[in-house]
């Protein structure tokens, strides 16, 4: 048997054991997701069993090393794991933009003090982070971003206001891009720098959306004072002074890199033409309204095409071929293409569809989830913002 | 399977665009044009063609073929949409040699299989009758008469119909236009008694005909696959034509693509490349990302046809709407950015707009084949 294969059977019987029948329904979504952090409330027993074990075992992120809590796998490793995992439709036990983004950025720049302080709390869920990116004024256009940060001799002081920073009003810490050097050009003034949530100074006011919910926070520093060293050897900023945009710009390629590998995930379930047919009905075999039928062939030939697109760049990735900017183009079309969906599961649904309130709707899940899906092309770089990336980077046009 | 070219492909690929560049640019297919030729392509350049080994590249060793598979067709078809090449390709030597390999019993492979692969015979697949796309509607008649048949229709848009020594046509032994069941395959003589064929100039320039089956005689020895379940075996032939000319307009909205985006870069208006506008750069990037999808699609049908045949009708039907869709507006693009000289006859851009039209109406346009996916998704 080869070690892959050992690796497996080991991995199966370990989940088989390990992981609560509760936590083996597939449930997906916003709201069956364990967060972690200071202030968590498990959703259940089970949430916490799971999410212990998991943590104990370094498979709460199993890619990273044993020795800053995590598994310390292969690539190879983490996709069998990722497998058992499916097949036995395991939740995940561990959510949090410390997995997604601040782990990366620390791993690839952050020093070995730095790393063994903040990673290990992360993997066993015990802070949660969010991100302090969007300003105001500075959205598409992040680089102009103003929040101060100023040098006080054995602290930072910052004062400045974030935007549409994800749970900040449920998380612990927070990282955040500052501007150190207000005098150099505007890539050049910029570092990435961790504070406390905690500390005297920060507040958060949730930003209620349209589709009802508040994901998103204001975060606002009223003369913070940071820490130099967060703990002795502990430095407060990733990375060099002024070059936090370096590493703003290795996460931004790291999350597209990662939606547009989970852009899959956008098509889960049953087909739109599928769902049509079921609250619309059939004429002789054909859905019941046809204009919207041709929609939604049209919609489905793309939502396949997409699909498949996934799978080539995968593949030329594996093989050394394809093109890296590639990433843009997967955002642009998943993002613009699973709002369209959206828009035809409300046609199909029709006026029953806009009720927002009441079970039979389950208080408008439909409705909510066509507001929310608004945000996808704006999120983490519009619409536009791809085109431009890829008129500039692939198609090399002037100017761009 | 992974869905990128293997490096055998890969090879194939360089070699037929060095080739098609030097042979076929497009260039040759305007000389064509301008001299009206009957023949629409040039039979010397065939038969090179078919000494590579492009010719019989879907059949098998054993009679004369390279047997690269659809992946290795649809290639070539690709390259030769890029430089809009005229040549009997896709009626030969995809659909055809499909329809011989797939239906032909071994009297019929062993005669018309190795002329194919030696580039010594045209063939010509007949199907439609009426201006749209739609093998069940097939009324062209095929009466029992003595121990064969009597055929009598006419059949219209079939490529290289005026030069096909052989045809293949869909006749109707059984039940009524828009029955299923009872449809016949023919392999028929160009110049058996009653078959005419009239030359229909088209808008791409390309090699076409209408033709008359007047009382033209058959015997069950030309009768290709089954009599009555003929159906489900043209669409299998179909299918191989339709990813086919996907893989060709893929080739052709590349083309046509690059071609834009290189006078993007050249022209200039208001003191600037007009390339640098963002209202032209989004469109850019936008048709960029569908032609991604459309070669996906492509090669996935491609693929899906070698691996089994049999399954791949949806996702034939999916590549030949995409890529329809994608090759038309990239043609539209390509205009539309070049401005005034993009509607000049001396300039080459609207010979892929004319070629892209003709490819996306010809086995059933966009609309065809989402209805087709629809119902076999259960909509």
């Amino acid at each position: 048997m080869s070690d892959l294969e050992t690796f497996r059977k080991d991995a199966r019987a370990w989940l088989e054991e390990n992981c609560p029948a509760e936590m083996r329904d597939g449930a997906g979504g916003e709201d069956n997701i364990c967060w972690g952090g200071r202030n968590w409330k498990f959703q259940s027993e089970a949430q916490k069993i799971w999410l212990g074990r998991m943590a104990e075992k370094g498979w709460t992120v199993p890619a990273w090393p044993k020795e800053y809590g995590g598994g310390g796998l292969s690539k190879e490793e983490v996709k069998i794991l990722k497998s058992e995992m499916r097949d036995i439709k395991a939740r995940s036990p561990l959510e949090s933009f410390g997995i997604w983004m601040l782990g990366p950025a620390l791993l690839k720049y952050g020093t070995h003090e730095q790393k063994l302080h903040f990673l290990p709390p992360i993997t066993r869920g015990e802070i949660r982070w969010c991100q302090g990116y969007s300003e105001p004024n500075a959205g598409s256009d992040l680089a102009s971003l103003q929040c101060k940060c100023e040098d006080k001799g054995d602290h930072w002081l910052v004062n400045g206001q974030k935007v549409w920073t994800s749970y900040a009003d449920e998380s612990d810490w927070i990282f955040c891009l500052v501007r150190t050097d207000p005098k150099a050009t505007k890539h050049n003034g910029i570092s990435f720098l961790l504070i406390d949530m905690a500390a005297q100074g920060v507040s958060t006011k949730p930003i209620k959306l349209i589709s009802g919910k508040s994901p998103f926070c204001e975060t606002f520093f009223d003369d913070v004072k940071v820490p130099k060293e967060h703990a002795p050897g502990i430095g407060a900023i990733v990375g060099d002074l002024n070059r936090g945009w370096d590493v703003a710009k290795y996460l931004l390629t790291h999350e597209r890199e990662m939606i547009s590998a989970g852009g899959g995930g956008l098509f889960g379930g049953r087909g739109i033409g599928e769902i049509a047919a079921s609250e619309i009905g059939l004429e002789d075999g054909r859905l019941a309204d046809p204009m919207l039928r041709g929609k939604i062939a049209q919609a489905e030939i793309d939502g396949w095409a997409f699909l498949l697109t996934l799978e080539r760049m995968k593949d030329e990735a594996k093989a050394g071929q394809g093109v890296g900017a590639n990433s843009s183009l997967l955002i642009y079309y998943g993002s613009e293409f699973n709002k369209r969906r959206f828009e035809l599961l409300m046609d199909s649904g029709g006026s029953e569809a806009l009720e927002w309130e009441g079970e039979r709707t389950q208080d408008g899940k439909l409705a909510r989830s066509w507001l929310r899906t608004k945000a996808n092309s704006i999120e983490g770089g519009t619409s536009e913002v791809q085109l431009n990336i890829i008129a500039k980077h692939i198609l090399r046009l002037p100017g761009a | 399977m992974a869905l990128v070219l293997t490096e055998e492909q890969q090879m194939l690929r360089d070699s037929a665009r060095g080739f098609l560049d030097e042979k076929a640019p497009v260039s040759a297919l305007r000389k064509l044009r301008d001299a009206n030729d009957e023949t629409g392509f040039s039979r010397d350049l065939w038969k090179e063609m078919a000494e590579m080994g492009w010719a019989g590249i879907l059949v098998g060793e054993d009679h004369g073929g390279t047997d690269f598979g659809f992946v290795g067709a649809g290639v070539l078809a690709e390259e030769m949409g890029r430089t809009l090449t005229a040549s009997p390709f896709l009626s030969t030597s995809i659909l055809a040699a499909t329809a011989l390999q797939k239906l032909g019993g071994d009297a019929q492979r062993q005669e018309h299989l190795p002329k194919i692969s030696a580039g010594d015979a045209v063939f010509a697949l007949a199907v439609d009758e009426t201006r749209k796309h739609g093998p069940q509607k097939t009324a062209m008649k095929a009466e029992k008469h003595g121990n064969g048949f009597k055929l009598s229709g006419d059949k219209t848009f079939v490529a290289d119909g005026q030069v096909a020594d052989n045809i293949i046509v869909a006749a109707r032994t059984a039940g009524a236009p828009g029955d299923a069941e009872g449809i016949t395959l023919f392999l028929i003589d160009a110049a058996a008694k009653g078959v005419t064929a009239e030359r229909t100039v088209m808008v791409d320039s390309r090699g076409a005909a209408r033709l008359k089956f007047d009382g033209v005689e058959a015997t069950g020895d030309d009768v290709l696959g089954e009599v009555d379940g003929g159906l489900a075996a043209l669409e299998g032939v179909l299918n191989a034509g339709r990813a086919g000319l996907a893989a060709e307009m893929s080739g052709s909205a590349q083309a046509a693509f690059a071609m834009t985006m290189d006078y993007l870069k050249e022209r200039k208006q208001f003191g600037t490349e007009i390339g640098s506008f963002q209202a032209l750069q989004h469109r850019a990037a936008h048709l960029y990302s569908e032609i991604e999808l459309m070669k996906s699609v492509t090669l996935k049908a491609l693929q899906d046809l070698d691996e089994h045949y049999g399954m791949a009708g949806i996702i034939c039907s999916l590549a030949k709407a995409k890529a329809g869709e994608v090759a038309k507006l990239a043609a539209q693009e390509a205009v539309q950015m070049h401005g005034g000289i993009g509607m000049t006859d001396e300039f080459d851009i609207g010979f892929y707009m004319k070629r892209i039209r003709v490819a996306q109406e010809m086995f059933g346009d966009a609309a065809f084949h989402a209805d087709r996916l629809a119902m076999m998704r259960g909509y």
